[in-house]
């Protein structure tokens, strides 16, 4: 069983929905960041979605651009991520999935990446901008094994699309809260509900929802249509909000243990 | 004038018009990177592409457009004075600086525009950088009655304001973009993530042969009309199809557009003129086929200019309209092939050609042109007088008046 796999299986156990956490590695520097990912391991993250970041990140809103800007201003690369994610794996079990653009994974060389992603401790990689169709490139250099490609789905794909999805899907699947990029509001659970419903007729493994979700009130909302949770800008802009001061991976634990009661139903 | 890396290695029956694919891949190029949301969105766009775009009724109506509205066909004008002072041989100008809007881009913008009005979409959105292609779309949009937004650097509207003007007569929103550089990637960028939220009711015009399948090969076919008329054009007017097609590569649109009806033509050589900025090896330049590398960006495979990180870099030129860290993936094909020899022109090398044009022909280019024009210039001046070479000229100057007056004044950082 793949670490992903014994995390929601414990979750089933206790009755609780997953909360992941994205947050751009090395945001606002390697040291600060490792501490934030610390202190929401320590408060209930289940999952850790850690951002690789990348110039033009088009698929994100501007709060994780900025955060991408500021990470890359710091020195971050695919590598440094990757060794970050080692040091992570020192200290905890949580599920590490990179989330990139597939460009700093080409420059890296998808078969050093894969190599060097599973030595790392990494579970998977979501790669925001890799559809199915192009991504047998990726999954070519990889023997199978416990590494996930994580695969998203969006309000707008269609049934028989996501059944296409849905069929080649390891680990869990990223349902797109809405058509907009990360960090935007407005969001409707009852339409939200039926696409989790839709695709979970698809789907063998758990349906993790996403965008959008900032409070946890929304958290408690998704917990109830969704086997988990994603947040992330909602974490970005707290660190943008509180750069500089001592107090952020507290900030950061605490916002964190808020989102993790609002899984528990 | 640099050379870069044309092997000449085209095999003789290669079939350059199989490409790409169903997929969209140009060997190795192409394809569709973005992000899920955007994918039932661009196969819907291919599906309307193959049956509309084929359909005779779609190509009369836009030929009709082409015609009455936008003033085609274009000129292919005989450059007497500049042949005589050049020496060598004989420099013709394919003239889209006299098409409406002052650039080749109408023909794509019309040809998108009329797509998305058969596709039932009411908005359309694009980017821009110099700001033709952006005043191109507000034209095609104002004369379909729809609802535009423009995005474009801060940068650039400030280098492009004239056109900034034009695009907000025409009806058009122009949203500021301050990220990066404020150039044309910016907006790029900033247009497709706009596109992501609204794709359900909101078309987006890409303005050269990049970004995601369709785009490249849908981008081209409107395009390809400038090579159409330049074949016959030269068949009429000289009794014989050209020697050698020079045009200048950003995206690399005019290029394709001019280069593809002649891409079978195995004696014909083609050359594209990319911006070397302040020199290649200053870092400041925009010559992605001649100084990057293989990436994905903004939706399709292709060269790029980006750190040994994957991270794209910025990109420089004093064109505005060719300041983009990537390229077309077909160019790319082309450039490995070795079907099109690409070169890199200099920022002062583009303005020494611009003063030669105004001069001698009474002709004010766009900067953009300017690159196409030196490198035309270099080539004739080491042909003989029966050699003919078509330069395209893509767009008129009078949007770079600024950056002209700057340079001149030697304000311009470079």
């Amino acid at each position: 069983m793949t670490r992903i796999e014994q995390s929601f299986a414990r979750l089933t156990d206790k009755g609780e929905k997953a909360l992941v956490g994205f947050v751009t590695a090395g945001d606002p520097d390697m040291e600060t960041s490792l501490s934030i990912v610390s202190a929401m391991c320590e408060n209930g993250m289940d999952i850790l979605e850690l951002g690789v970041p990348f110039s033009d990140p088009t698929a994100d809103g501007p709060v994780i651009q900025r955060s991408s800007a500021r990470a890359l201003k710091a020195g971050m690369n695919l590598g440094r991520v990757l060794e970050m994610t080692r040091q992570i794996r020192q200290s905890s079990d949580v599920p590490i999935v990179l989330f990139s653009y597939y460009n700093p994974i080409m420059a890296y060389g998808i078969d050093a990446f894969y190599k060097d992603s599973v030595a790392a401790g990494a579970d998977g990689v979501l790669v925001v901008d890799l559809p199915p169709e192009e991504s047998d490139e990726l999954t070519g250099a990889w023997a199978g094994g416990d590494f996930s490609l994580i695969r998203l789905v969006a309000p707008t794909t269609p049934e028989d699309r996501m059944q296409m999805i849905a069929g080649g899907a390891s680990g869990f699947l990223y349902m797109v809260s809405m058509t907009g990029v990360t960090g935007s509001g407005g969001l409707d659970f009852t339409q939200i509900g039926e696409y989790v419903d839709k695709l979970k007729n698809s789907a063998d493994v758990p349906v993790c929802v996403g965008f959008g979700i900032s409070t946890p009130a929304d958290v408690a909302a998704v917990s109830g249509i969704a086997d988990g949770v994603v947040i992330g800008s909602a974490f970005e802009r707290t660190i943008e909000e509180n750069e500089g001061s001592a107090d952020l991976p507290a900030i950061i634990g605490k916002q964190t243990a808020a989102y993790k009661e609002a899984t528990r139903g | 004038m640099s050379h870069t890396g044309s092997s000449q290695n085209v095999q003789e029956n290669t079939d350059f018009t199989r490409y790409p694919d169903e997929r969209g891949h140009f060997g190795i190029y192409g394809g569709r990177y973005v992000a899920e949301t955007l994918m039932p969105a661009l196969l819907e766009l291919n599906e309307a592409y193959r049956t509309h775009v084929r359909n005779p009724g779609f190509q009369k109506e836009l030929y009709g457009m082409l015609k009455d509205f936008a003033g085609r066909p274009t000129a292919l004008y005989f450059a007497e004075r500049l042949t005589r002072k050049t020496g060598g041989g004989a420099i013709y100008l394919k003239r889209e600086d006299l098409v409406h809007t002052g650039a080749h881009k109408i023909n794509n913008t019309l040809g998108q525009a009329l797509l998305a009005r058969h596709m039932g979409k009411t908005k359309v959105i694009a980017e821009t950088g110099a700001g033709q292609h952006g005043v191109a779309t507000a034209t095609a949009a104002a004369f379909f009655g729809m609802e535009c937004k423009i995005f474009m650097g801060t940068e650039d509207i400030r280098r492009q304001a004239p056109n900034v003007n034009r695009m907000e007569l025409l009806g058009a929103e122009v949203v500021p973009v301050e990220s990066g550089t404020g150039t044309l990637k910016d907006a790029m960028n900033e247009a497709m993530r706009y596109w992501v939220s609204a794709v359900r009711d909101t078309f987006y015009v890409i303005g050269s042969v990049a970004g995601p399948h369709p785009y490249p090969a849908m981008v081209r076919d409107f395009q390809k009309v400038i090579g159409e008329e330049t074949r016959d054009q030269a068949v009429n007017e000289i009794g014989r199809l050209p020697d050698h097609l020079v045009a200048c590569v950003g995206g690399g649109s005019n290029a394709m557009g001019l280069f593809y009806p002649f891409i079978n033509d195995p004696a014909i050589a083609m050359t594209g003129a990319e911006a070397a900025g302040t020199g290649i090896e200053s870092g400041k330049h925009a010559a992605t086929l001649g100084a990057g590398s293989l990436g994905v960006l903004h939706g399709s495979k292709s060269y790029l200019l980006q750190d040994q990180y994957g991270q794209i870099s910025e990109a420089h030129s004093i064109s505005a309209g060719l300041d983009y860290p990537g390229v077309g993936p077909e160019h790319s094909m082309f450039k490995d092939l070795g079907r099109v020899n690409y070169v890199s022109i200099t920022d002062d090398q583009a303005m020494a050609a611009f003063y030669e044009l105004c001069r001698t022909e009474g002709i004010i280019p766009a900067l953009e042109s300017a690159h196409a024009l030196a490198a035309a210039i270099d080539i004739a001046a080491n042909a003989p007088p029966d050699r003919v070479i078509v330069v395209n000229l893509s767009g008129r100057g009078d949007k770079d008046l600024g950056i002209v007056a700057e340079y001149a004044s030697g304000s311009e950082d470079g």
